[in-house]
């Protein structure tokens, strides 16, 4: 275990990067996924089938391949994600910012892929409101986005933390295929490195990476019970 | 029915045989010509004797190395790496067509002649004092070392230096060596390291711009050199050694005598020239003059 000592900092840095992975593309995944679930439930039939299309291609391909058609598809169609060097965001996360595209690249992929399952975990919270709730809205004269607004997605939500934290907390486990697709320095890459390069123990070091991987899961998983107890819907 | 269905099979399997034996006896599509058998004399329980008595003899080569050791359609492999081969075996009186070959991938060399699975090892294979410990190693018979390759309109890369100043991205294999030695030269290998588990990947990312080079040994760049013809270039020098020597079985001091005294000989008599020329020198003009070899 003197690996965990030596390396400290290894383990440090690429438990930040990881976490910063994180953080950017859960915040992705519940924009995408609450805009693809809202396309699903709306009442005009294209969009309902473009966000139903959505949600059964992006769930059915391996994260594997969305993060191949991420880190070499869209640079074949002329993208470096640069769309994603948001100002103030690139000086916090500074690795958005920067000309290596790949850590950008992991975001979109991983965003678009956990969206699918975000946008399934909405629509099972949006199933879980009582029909007589949205029936009720519109018979006092609210539109749907009203109605949305008001009246379902605020219980919605509620009836959806416990899938959500689920789907999350499989997107953090997912984002170490990161390190696989040019991400230098998060905690699968640097678990490599140690390894392959360095000659390190590998047990040892992957002891680390899944301490690195508990430390993110474990309290979400506990935030998420708590929020659950305190939040949920009274019947 | 049945019968003539058969007769047809043997008769189109005895026509592929022929047709594989011309195309035997066209050459190896590699430009080589085999080299002339010498009728040696060698004292009797030597290696060198009983290989000799054979007639035949078994070399470990890579069989996924362009300009080294690659295997062809025609299921031999053909590089400069199974050139020498081919010279050692002709001046212990084998011919070219008597030799066999076996996969030797990185890995598992060392067992291939530690288990006597193949009587050399000819295979990129860099001299260090790990592998010294388990095998014995002739040569060297050529000094590869870590390279720069860029894309052919770029001058701006002119060594592992020009990373120096941080703004040039640069692409490696994850856990390999070339990966870890370019991390001298970056300025922030967060900013300019791309890291991918095979090289394919690096040579897209820079043929899309992502990345500006990509370091490995410079044989394996000569190889993406090859098979992508006009897009990319080396940049500058090499700039580590990786000495390649023959593996031979551990403690065979007779036989590795032999194999350097060989060496020097092609040197001298420039079947070694010639033996680059026709394989790897088809992408590196740079003919090598051969090492000193290493009589240890």
């Amino acid at each position: 275990m003197r690996v965990l000592v030596d390396h400290f900092d290894v383990f440090v840095g690429g438990f930040w990067l990881t976490l910063q992975l994180c953080v950017l593309s859960a915040t992705g995944a519940l924009l995408i996924g609450t805009f693809v679930a809202i396309l699903r439930i709306s009442p005009v039939p294209p969009l309902r089938w473009l966000g139903g299309a959505y949600v059964t291609v992006l769930r059915n391909v391996p994260l594997t391949v969305v993060m191949f058609f991420s880190a070499f598809g869209l640079p074949a169609l002329g993208s470096n994600a640069d769309f994603l060097r948001i100002p103030g965001l690139s000086t916090v996360f500074s690795r958005l910012g920067i000309d290596l595209p790949y850590f950008r690249f992991a975001i979109i992929a991983l965003s678009v892929y956990t969206g699918a399952f975000v946008c399934e975990a909405i629509r099972s919270g949006i199933n879980a409101v009582p029909p007589g709730q949205a029936e009720a809205a519109r018979a006092i004269g609210l539109t749907f986005t009203q109605n949305l607004r008001y009246v379902v997605l605020p219980q919605a939500w509620k009836a959806a933390i416990v899938p959500l934290g689920s789907v999350i907390i499989a997107m953090i486990k997912n984002s170490a295929l990161a390190g696989f697709f040019g991400v230098v320095g998060d905690l699968s890459n640097s678990a490599q490195n140690l390894t392959s390069a360095l000659g390190e123990p590998i047990i040892p070091v992957f002891v680390g990476i899944s301490i690195g991987f508990l430390i993110m899961t474990v309290p979400l998983g506990l935030l998420l019970d708590r929020v659950e107890a305190r939040r949920a819907v009274a019947r | 029915m049945r019968i003539s269905r058969m007769a047809a099979v043997a008769a189109s399997a005895a026509l592929a045989v022929s047709m594989a034996a011309c195309g035997d006896s066209g050459g190896d599509g590699t430009g080589s010509e085999n080299p002339d058998v010498a009728t040696p004399s060698f004292e009797a329980g030597t290696t060198m004797a009983e290989l000799s008595e054979a007639g035949t003899m078994t070399v470990g080569t890579k069989f996924d190395q362009p300009g080294f050791g690659l295997q062809g359609l025609d299921g031999e492999p053909a590089g400069f790496d199974v050139e020498i081969a081919k010279l050692i075996a002709a001046e212990l009186g084998i011919a070219a067509d008597d030799i066999e070959y076996v996969e030797a991938p990185s890995a598992v060399r060392e067992e291939l002649l530690e288990q006597d699975r193949v009587d050399i090892v000819v295979a990129t294979y860099t001299i260090n004092p790990a592998r010294k410990e388990r095998i014995d190693f002739a040569g060297p018979y050529y000094v590869a070392g870590q390279h720069i390759m860029v894309r052919t309109d770029d001058d701006s890369i002119t060594g592992p230096e020009s990373f120096e100043a941080g703004d040039k991205k640069v692409c490696s294999a994850q856990g390999s060596t070339p990966a870890e030695n370019i991390q001298e030269y970056l300025a922030d290998a967060g900013e300019q390291l791309v890291l991918f588990d095979v090289y394919e990947k690096c040579v897209d990312a820079l043929r899309g711009g992502q990345v500006d080079a990509v370091t490995t040994d410079n044989v394996i760049l000569l190889g993406f050199i090859a098979d992508n013809e006009g897009d990319f270039k080396l940049a500058g020098e090499k700039f580590t050694d990786e000495p390649y020597g023959i593996g031979v079985k551990k403690g065979d001091d007779a036989f590795r005598d032999f194999i350097n005294d060989t060496l020097e000989k092609i040197y001298e008599d420039g079947s070694y020239a010639q033996a680059w020329e026709s394989t790897a020198g088809e992408f590196d003009d740079n003919t090598p003059t051969g090492p000193a070899v290493d009589r240890y």
